[in-house]
């Protein structure tokens, strides 16, 4: 009937308040035509990988502004391949230093997005990750 | 994975399986209804209670508070499985959605007895989706046997969630509203229980005495007065009101159902368990009365009514010869032709289209 719809998870986990930034593309990716399942702060990679099993969501965004990423991240990406999601795609905002982008896309993340990306590159990014994988 | 063995995971407990099932159901794909087929027969157990009212009156709070409770009942009172459909809007104009409903439902993470869905509205505009009634079908079958719906911030007149539910919670909060708001149509008489939540805020009391008042207003039906009879005061916790008709015949007694009005503070949990003895008095007052089948009939008769026409605009549609319904429309739009006159139009048009055809 109709078209597949495209569901995210944003998420914050850890222990920074600072959600401005998930809040601007929870709204940039509502208004690229997505449903995004929003779950406020200081989550647990285990609650951000059950929330992703429920929802049977297409992509997880995590915001990260503590500096944890490199212990967080791992973590959820092993999450949800255990729960038998190892095809939903994991993005990343929030500050993330240079020399661990590369460490992180090799873990699989399909992105890293710091302040001031346009909201299209995050959109296009996952619109071009899904299509990839989905037939 | 075969749709049957997807339906097969499903009864068997398989949380992912069933996160998938939903999606397929909610995307109306021939893998959900050819699931929906096998799970069919498994529904009907659960207790589907709606829980309605304005924006910003607490409804997940409370639906976090109830399950939470329901999970940790008090005394010997065997835990539930609980299944959460939460529901928010669809933008209009980019056709993507927030859904939020899981901020307020943190508490129950980690909890394998709770499953929470959120879906958005996808143009419905009752205040649920047209798919939520399958989406809770699914949870049925799944084997949570309490199954709470929130709907979208609702208004007036977003009252599909009492076709749906078999106890329907309306929430409201102080300060939204006087007297005549209560006695309006609509949202308040579709309540089998009223919360007046964030009871702790000064108001609390005109809340509750507007919403008694238009109670006492409209409920409950020539009953009362052809029988003369005495009432049981209602002790707030939604027991039956006795109604025992003096007159004629002194055994007769029937049994309305009012709905009762209660405080809660959905944040620290006060009232949420006389809210949950409220939801269990209306199940065992649906069951004695045989509401319970009337409404599952009620229920079932608008799904199947909201399929049939679903399907048949779909089929006729796919029917009429390419640009008819595209030409009507233009036609309406420079008022050549009523929207009345190109209905029937159309309808004309197509039955030539099928007798040519055959």
């Amino acid at each position: 009937m109709s078209e597949r719809m495209i569901r995210v998870l944003i998420a914050k986990p850890g222990l920074d308040g600072h959600d401005r930034g998930a809040k601007v593309v929870a709204r940039a990716l509502r208004d690229a035509g997505m449903e995004v399942i929003y779950t406020g702060l200081r989550q647990t990679p285990e609650m951000i990988a059950e929330a992703a099993l429920q929802e049977d969501v297409d992509a997880v965004g995590l915001s990260i502004l503590s500096g944890a990423h490199m212990a967080l991240v791992p973590r959820v990406l092993e999450l949800l391949k255990t729960n038998g999601q190892g095809r939903v795609k994991v993005f990343l905002g929030g500050i993330v230093p240079d020399e661990d982008v590369p460490l992180l896309l090799d873990m699989g993340v399909i992105g890293i997005y710091g302040p001031g990306t346009l909201s299209d590159t995050y959109v296009n990014d996952i619109r071009k990750a899904l299509t990839a994988t989905n037939d | 994975m075969t749709d049957i063995d997807l339906a097969q995971a499903v009864l068997a407990g398989d949380r992912l399986a069933l996160a998938r099932t939903l999606s397929q159901v909610e995307n109306g794909t021939p893998e959900g209804r050819s699931a929906m087929r096998s799970l069919f027969p498994h529904t009907g157990k659960a207790h589907l209670v709606g829980v309605t009212g304005a924006s910003g009156t607490g409804k997940s709070s409370l639906v976090n508070q109830l399950a939470r409770f329901y999970r940790n009942p008090n005394g010997d009172a065997q835990p539930r499985r609980v299944g959460i459909v939460a529901v928010d809007p669809t933008s209009p104009f980019s056709g993507g959605a927030i859904l939020g409903d899981r901020i307020r439902m943190r508490d129950l993470a980690g909890d394998p007895g709770v499953f929470i869905r959120s879906m958005a509205t996808r143009g419905s505009l009752g205040g649920i989706a047209s798919t939520t009634v399958s989406v809770a079908q699914v949870l049925d079958a799944a084997g949570y046997d309490l199954v709470l719906i929130e709907t979208v911030g609702a208004g007036q007149s977003e009252v599909d969630i009492a076709r749906l539910a078999h106890t329907t919670i309306v929430v409201e909060a102080p300060g939204l509203g006087d007297d005549i708001q209560a006695i309006k149509a609509g949202i308040l008489e579709i309540a089998d229980v009223l919360v007046v939540n964030k009871a702790d805020l000064p108001g609390v009391e005109n809340t509750e005495r507007a919403l008694r008042g238009s109670l006492n207003l409209a409920h409950p039906l020539p009953h009362r007065f052809m029988h003369h009879g005495l009432r049981s005061e209602t002790s707030g916790h939604g027991k039956l009101e006795e109604v025992a008709g003096q007159t004629d015949n002194p055994t007769a007694v029937e049994a309305l159902w009012v709905p009762p009005i209660l405080r809660t503070v959905a944040l620290d949990g006060t009232g949420i368990p006389d809210l949950a003895t409220a939801i269990a008095n209306h199940r065992a007052y649906l069951e004695s009365t045989g509401d319970w089948e009337q409404r599952e009939r009620w229920r079932l008769q608008t799904e199947l009514d909201l399929l049939l026409q679903t399907s048949l605009v779909e089929d006729f549609r796919s029917h009429l010869p390419g640009g008819a319904y595209e030409q009507a429309l233009e036609d309406i739009l420079a008022r050549r032709v009523s929207p009345f006159q190109a209905v029937e139009e159309l309808i004309n048009g197509a039955e030539r289209g099928f007798k040519e055809n055959t």
